[in-house]
């Protein structure tokens, strides 16, 4: 096989295998969780599939997709290329030695349990797929309302935009006059035969020092300038980018479209501050909630409105929608995130590398969402979750998630502040 | 030297296709040691031989602007990209041969280029269903450049090769597959140098003689090229 198709084909089948393998078993674990809340199909049979899968998942994010990542970079290196199996295997071993020191510095290992059990592989994957949900939803929870509310978008004229692309061709034709005379200069060099790139031997050593070819002295210098005037125009270049951009921003926001995004950002910055607000108290007051939203927000109901309820079972249709929601939007925000990194960070080479990291990351950040996802679920339908993931320090992770979300919005809080800050003086100056 | 007239040569394709390692292999007749993405636009200038060889000989500026970025970019790059498209009198389309989709990428990047103030639907167009007539009527050169030849093992490469032909008839242009960083491949004299050279010279008599209303006659010197099929260029 391996020599009829060129092996570019070959891993490419392994990659999209193993890719879409992964996704589809993360979506049956969130298929599973809305199985048990409907209480669709025998309870054991859940138990022995949730096993099965749980057991799928960590193999697969455990062993296999790190010996190809390792595969795949050692064999873009040229020199590696002969023994390829043997540095994969190398790498794969530091990186099973870095996962498992993971877990000393967290109180996670309990001492009841073997080496190579599922809590033990569960917890690490647990802490790095936490850290990443933190992380992602720290700073989507500051973006969000940034790019939603036309309130931060600064005015950008026509004329801005043609002075700054006037400029952009300014530099351009002085780039390219520079090239010019280098060319002609290099031609005539060339037509006169005095091609003399190193001279060769101790007298030409010596000769070049005291006389240099005033045509190659004149190239350097040109040359530097050249590049110069090169890293202007690529700035130049970004900046026209960028105020595109803006313009095409404030036309969306003034369609009803981007009013009625606009009225969405207010309420999603709202709930984003509520968000960082419950995370600092959590922190500062050392807790860790008992009951989930849904029941408490029915229990206020039913205490302070009056309004009778059947709790039991609204809490479970309304528990449902809940999480199924919370589910879609968690995906769906994920593999956007994903696909624009994609494309942002795509080339030829690294291809596969790359589509198989995120194919660990998607399977790392499904594996704890169903860890926090617990945190939402009224209290009959968490039991399963304990039951099969087995004895987890919960409110570990909770707090974990806490400190890492508020972290990331407070630095990309401060990330975008400077960002904003340095923008609107770079285009006042003409 | 007394200053040149100049003409102006886009050289676009996707990222990483080897647009920046061929412009210098052009201009400086070196291969390029560390290529790194190409951010806005990269310019660099080859003095051409009009005719050369005849007593009409003329040296011309061509300027190959090596235009970064994708066809799936944001609009806002695309607007940004627009900017260089101005006054173009020939066009390079580079594809890497060992990747498909950068070939059939090379319909939208001519399309971007040549109806600049068209908005591309971003529909994907395939080899089968593609609108020759969109080209027929196009007055700008155009050469095909499939890049990464040496990494098409031998079994692979007359079938890559057939593919890459009918690439450049849908265009209505030449084509030239070579390896940027090997300069044998554009040595003078090979087929290759003279396919090159063909193509600067239509483009500067596009540019500069058609204005004057002198009418091509069939370039009686062509023969001495000799090789290769001929492909009888329609002047209308």
């Amino acid at each position: 096989m391996r020599q009829l198709f060129k092996d570019y084909e070959v891993r490419q089948y392994v990659v999209q295998v193993i890719f879409s393998v992964t996704f589809a078993f993360s979506c049956t674990m969130f298929e599973l969780i809305i199985f048990e809340i409907l209480g669709v199909l025998n309870s054991s049979s859940r138990y022995f599939h949730w096993k099965m899968n749980l057991c799928v998942i960590l193999l697969i994010l455990v062993f296999m997709v790190p010996f190809y990542i390792g595969y795949f970079i050692v064999s873009n290196i040229r020199l590696l290329h002969k023994r390829r199996l043997i540095f994969s295997c190398v790498l794969w071993l530091t990186f099973m030695y870095f996962f498992w020191k993971l877990g000393d510095p967290f109180p996670i290992l309990s001492p009841k349990h073997g080496i190579l059990s599922i809590e033990q592989l569960i917890s690490r994957v647990g802490v790095i797929g936490v850290t990443l949900m933190a992380l992602l939803s720290g700073f989507g929870a500051v973006n969000c309302p940034y790019t939603y509310m036309s309130y931060f978008l600064r005015n950008v004229t026509d004329t801005d935009i043609l002075a700054l692309e006037r400029r952009l061709l300014q530099t351009m034709d002085m780039i390219i006059s520079k090239k010019k005379r280098m060319a002609v200069a290099r031609r005539t060099m060339f037509q006169k035969g005095e091609v003399h790139n190193k001279p060769s031997g101790f007298w030409g050593m010596i000769k070049s020092v005291t006389t240099s070819a005033p045509g190659s002295e004149n190239l350097t210098l040109i040359q530097q300038e050249v590049d110069a005037l090169e890293e202007l125009s690529r700035q130049l270049f970004l900046e026209t980018a960028d105020l595109y951009a803006t313009k095409e921003r404030i036309e969306y926001s003034k369609t009803f479209k981007g009013k009625y995004f606009n009225f969405l950002g207010y309420f999603f910055s709202i709930y984003c501050v509520w968000k960082i607000f419950m995370a600092t108290i959590n922190i500062v007051f050392d807790r860790v909630g008992k009951t989930d939203p849904v029941t408490r927000g029915i229990e206020i109901t039913v205490n302070y409105l009056g309004i009778q309820f059947d709790v039991k079972f609204w809490s479970q249709h309304i528990s449902f929608i809940l999480v199924g929601i919370i589910i879609v939007t968690s995906i769906r925000g994920l593999l956007i995130t994903l696909t624009k990194f994609f494309y942002a960070i795509s080339s030829s080479k690294s291809s596969n590398v790359i589509v198989l990291l995120l194919a660990q990351i998607m399977g790392m950040y499904f594996v704890s969402s169903v860890l926090l996802i617990r945190m939402s679920m009224p209290l009959e339908y968490r039991t399963i979750i304990t039951e099969v993931l087995g004895e987890l320090q919960f409110n570990f992770y909770h707090r974990w998630f806490d400190v890492i979300f508020l972290v990331s919005a407070l630095s990309s809080i401060l990330f975008l502040y400077l960002a904003h800050k340095q923008a609107p003086e770079k285009h006042m100056t003409p | 030297m007394a200053s040149l007239d100049r003409v102006k040569v886009l050289v676009l394709g996707d990222s990483g296709v080897g647009k920046s390692s061929l412009v210098h292999l052009l201009c400086q007749n070196q291969v390029l040691g560390n290529p790194s993405w190409t951010v806005g636009c990269s310019v660099d200038v080859r003095v051409h031989d009009y005719k050369e060889g005849t007593p009409e000989e003329k040296a011309y500026y061509i300027e190959l602007w090596d235009v970064g970025g994708s066809v799936g970019s944001a609009s806002s790059v695309k607007s940004t990209r627009a900017v260089f498209y101005n006054s173009v009198n020939g066009i390079i389309l580079v594809h890497d041969l060992t990747n498909k989709k950068s070939s059939q990428n090379l319909y939208r990047w001519s399309l971007e280029a040549l109806n600049k103030d068209l908005v591309p639907t971003g529909v994907l167009v395939t080899n089968g269903d593609y609108d020759r007539e969109q080209f027929a009527d196009n007055q700008i050169p155009l050469l095909v450049i499939g890049t990464k030849l040496d990494q098409i093992h031998e079994t692979k490469r007359h079938e890559v090769l057939t593919r890459t032909a009918f690439l450049a008839e849908d265009f209505n242009a030449e084509e030239i597959n070579l390896d940027c960083t090997n300069p044998r491949y554009l040595a003078a004299g090979s087929s290759n140098a003279v396919k090159l050279s063909r193509f600067f010279d239509k483009v500067i008599e596009k540019r500069y003689f058609l204005r004057e209303g002198n009418q091509i006659p069939g370039f009686p010197d062509r023969k001495r090229f000799g090789g290769g099929t001929l492909k009888s260029f329609h002047y209308d």
